[in-house]
């Protein structure tokens, strides 16, 4: 059986198991009194014939790929079994490449067709396992439903638990997100700190991440120390905070304060129109536009800038940022009470006066929250940096040289060719690691400052 | 007396002096934030206008009219019409040969590979698959339009500078000639390039489309869409109206907020760990991509879902739990279908900036060079925005117009995104 076969008859004979019960309550609704109306009898029907087909459709997804791929593994002859685990993993993709019918390019191993043979074999045997598995289970639980069906069955309040109950495991998917994102990172990362000493990647000053490919080679051990990514991130983040806040503080200032409606009312989407376009765009306005612009006019008043200059690229994401400045000290300014203000101009100071010594100091905590949230975005932007600004790590805090960051070399080092368990894949994951850590307590230290400021005028 | 009013007039004194002062300062701040909204303005104008100029001439490709004889002698000689024959004839010779027509002189060999140069490399699998549909074509004579290969269409657009030295541009003094000869017996016309919007990918810009990078990404969103949107929704309704008040609800939220706010390549990081190496899916597909999305617009959803829940007012509540309706029955049958254009608002804007993510799709292996429109999830893929990014890093001259142009598809499918997201809003808004 197919499995889109397979899907179709599920469908089918769920909305079936729905009618059915529907019906049969109907029916005994002549006789005896209902506990719960006629279609939660139907849900209750319903919900007993998915729920173990939903399951085992799910765990089939999830693991028979792996189930089978290790299964084949197995059953490999002895000599390529002996092998290291990538050589593994290169010769199970030319057997997965012929099991769906393609052509291998050059030699391959002897056991190559039976490999495949053998693949086909278990991944249909699996998923007839699963459909067959899953429609048995599901009838035999549709039928035991089906008889349970009586006028004193409280069907609704049945129905109403489980969905309440898959209302907060949708709830919990966050922490399960969040707890796949640390964990997936952090087991790598771990893996790499064996390899490479945690010192010597925090505070290391070299960063050059080719391995030696012979043994004896010289001078490519692999230098792992990440300063000068995050000099690099911090020099380009701050270009582009110094863009991005005096430009988004006043834009806000101006459109909450003195903007007649009309100004606002085509600024705000432009505002948004900024916001909305794609960062690989700004990447690309970065490197073919800016950055040729900036080495020019560097070259008429005498000076050498890099065409992937920290500056051209902290500009650019500047730019970028300035919505999330604005919208976010907006929030916070129109936040502050207006009794304020009218005492202030009740005391004669001007409009400007009151802004800056009235509502920007009782407004800075929520100021400073957004201008944290806006280093966040900076620090882990990644499109804009890979397309415009270095790839060679390079200590300096000159905005007219190039640099790199992090983002930058975790791109670099997890797109392409990569074997899985030397220290320059894995040093993504740890580069990864640090970026989670660093956005993730400023994001909570930003969230925690709005939110006592909210409570303060609320 | 005459004391305090002198001190009042000294006081007024001093105010009016600093008056002036205080109004210039006053007009200078407001002259900043003017300044800052032009200097958005002015960012976004120079913006537009650099990548519609650069982009619009990707929409046309010089095409070559010629004439092409299907000499049986080179297609199938032993006239046995057999197709493994046909596929491996010499069609590039036909296409030189009807080049030859215009410009007998042609001899040497480096001529003649120049002269074959001025059209597409494609040209001659098109003639194969021509011939392939339709064998009644062998001996005959076709006049098509053929596409110029891509640096002599960057010539035709006035992208290369002839006055320089012929090493140091991508087309030869020879070439140029031909090229004006052509345009004089008007052989030579800019017509409308649908492979752009019909094709995959192509080591050659006069091949390369963006149809299987649209149709990757279209399958990244429907999976996205059927993911994200009914957990947000689900995680909303039962925050905003089943949530007790607890500990386990706070750490929730807090999960919920940070998730929000983790960059973008994180999740790409997640994808590769957790989907490709752990559960064994397959690399470069929509499908992978599509979950990782869904993992990022899932925040995004429930936030605009919280907002579109609670802007539904306490009365329906109050009215349908007193006619005797279960919290369910009133939260799916009064709250919800208020709430669910609110919902499906928030929701497209979010689809739409998943559409325009790329750092994540890097990670799981999405910058695979895909040739194939993809049928189904589970093939290799681009994305649209990753194409842009591989487009943009490709050498060619011919790829810089047809970056920009994927970037205005780019932007028109989020513009018509968006739009029918405010449409959505203005048609089904509620004002309470």
């Amino acid at each position: 059986m197919s499995i889109s076969l397979f899907l179709i008859s599920i469908i089918f004979l769920g909305f079936l198991s729905f009618f059915w019960g529907k019906r049969k309550a109907l029916l005994l609704k002549n006789t005896e009194s209902l506990h719960s109306l006629p279609r939660y009898y139907g849900y209750y029907s319903l919900a007993w014939f998915a729920a173990p087909s939903l399951l085992i459709i799910f765990l089939w997804l999830l693991f028979s790929e792996s189930f089978v791929t290790n299964q084949v593994i197995s059953l490999l002859p002895e000599s390529i079994r002996a092998l290291s685990p990538n050589e593994i993993t290169l010769r199970m993709n030319d057997v997965k490449n012929l099991a769906a019918g393609n052509l291998i390019a050059g030699e391959s191993f002897i056991g190559l067709e039976q490999a495949a043979a053998n693949y086909n074999r278990i991944t249909k045997l699996v998923q007839d396992i699963a459909i067959y598995s899953s429609l048995v289970l599901s009838l035999a639980l549709f039928i035991f439903s089906y008889r349970s069906i009586s006028g004193t069955l409280r069907a609704r309040n049945k129905v109403e638990k489980i969905i309440s109950n898959l209302l907060l495991v949708s709830a919990t998917v966050a922490i399960f997100a969040t707890a796949g994102i640390l964990l997936s990172v952090l087991f790598e990362a771990i893996r790499f700190f064996q390899i490479i000493s945690f010192d010597d990647f925090l505070f290391g000053l070299t960063w050059s991440p080719q391995m030696a490919i012979r043994e004896d080679q010289v001078g490519s051990s692999g230098l792992f120390g990440a300063i000068p990514l995050f000099a690099g991130t911090a020099l380009i983040s701050l270009i582009s905070l110094t863009v991005a806040v005096p430009v988004g503080l006043m834009t806000a200032i101006y459109l909450s304060e003195y903007a007649p409606s009309k100004v606002r009312s085509y600024t705000k989407p432009m505002l948004e129109i900024l916001s909305g376009i794609p960062t690989v765009v700004y990447g690309f306005f970065a490197a073919i536009t800016l950055a040729p612009f900036i080495r020019d006019f560097g070259v008429t008043i005498g000076l050498d800038i890099a065409s992937e200059s920290a500056l051209g690229v902290g500009l650019v994401m500047g730019i970028m940022i300035i919505p999330l400045v604005s919208s976010l000290s907006d929030d916070v300014i129109s936040a502050v009470p207006q009794a304020m203000r009218d005492g202030s101009y009740g005391l004669g100071a001007t409009k400007s006066e009151t802004i800056k010594k009235v509502i920007i100091p009782a407004a800075l905590p929520g100021i400073v929250g957004g201008i944290l949230l806006a280093a966040s975005r900076a620090i882990g932007e990644t499109m804009i940096v890979v397309m415009a600004a270095g790839l060679s790590a390079r200590l300096s805090f000159n905005p007219i040289d190039a640099v790199t960051t992090v983002t930058v070399q975790i791109v670099t080092l997890l797109v392409g060719d990569q074997e899985f368990d030397s220290p320059k894949t894995l040093a993504a994951f740890a580069l990864g690691l640090t970026l989670f850590v660093v956005t993730l307590a400023l994001n909570f230290y930003a969230l925690k400052i709005v939110r006592k400021y909210r409570e303060q005028y609320e | 007396m005459s004391n305090t009013l002198q001190e009042t007039q000294d006081i007024s004194e001093i105010v009016n002096r600093g008056l002036k002062k205080r109004y210039r300062s006053e007009f200078m701040f407001r002259f900043y934030g003017v300044v800052s909204i032009l200097f958005a303005v002015v960012f976004l104008l120079v913006f537009f206008s650099s990548i519609i100029s650069k982009g619009y001439s990707a929409f046309t490709q010089g095409e070559l009219n010629m004439k092409i004889y299907l000499n049986e002698e080179v297609i199938d000689p032993d006239r046995l019409r057999d197709e493994e024959e046909i596929r491996y004839a010499n069609f590039d010779k036909l296409v030189l040969d009807s080049l030859k027509t215009y410009f007998p002189e042609v001899s040497s060999r480096k001529e003649r590979k120049e002269l074959k140069s001025l059209v597409s490399s494609g040209t001659s699998l098109r003639l194969q698959s021509m011939v392939l549909n339709d064998y009644s074509l062998i001996g005959q004579e076709i006049d098509i339009w053929v596409r110029l290969d891509s640096d002599i269409d960057m010539y035709l657009k006035g992208n290369i500078d002839v006055s320089l030295d012929e090493s140091q541009r991508r087309i030869s003094d020879n070439q140029v000639r031909w090229v004006q000869e052509l345009q004089e017996q008007n052989l030579i016309s800019q017509n409308f390039n649908s492979t752009l919007f019909t094709a995959g990918d192509s080591r050659e810009p006069e091949l390369a489309g963006v149809l299987g990078a649209l149709v990757g990404s279209f399958f990244m969103l429907i999976i996205t869409f059927i993911v994200a949107f009914p957990l947000g929704v689900a995680a909303a309704i039962y925050l905003e109206e089943f949530a007790p008040k607890n500990r386990f609800i706070d750490f929730v939220e807090v999960n919920i907020n940070n998730l929000a706010a983790v960059p973008s390549i994180i999740y790409g990081l997640l994808g590769l760990a957790v989907f490709i190496n752990f559960f064994g899916m397959p690399r470069s597909a929509p499908l992978v991509g599509g979950l990782v999305l869904a993992l990022m617009t899932f925040p995004v959803i429930i936030i605009a879902s919280r907002a579109a829940l609670q802007s539904v007012p306490p009365s329906i509540t109050d009215a349908a739990l007193g006619v005797g309706a279960s919290k369910i029955q009133t939260v799916f049958d009064h709250v919800f279908p208020l709430a669910l254009p609110g919902m499906l608002t928030g929701s497209i804007i979010g689809m739409a900036r998943a559409l325009g993510e790329s750092a994540p799709l890097l990670m799981i292996g999405m910058v695979a060079f895909v040739v194939d429109v993809p049928t189904s999830p589970l093939d290799s893929s681009a994305a649209l925005p990753v194409q842009v990014y591989l487009w943009a890093d490709a050498p060619e001259r011919g790829f810089v117009e047809r970056t920009s142009a994927a970037i205005l598809v780019l932007l028109f499918f989020l513009l018509l995104m968006n739009s029918t997201a405010i449409w959505l809003r203005n048609k089904f808004e509620t004002k309470w």
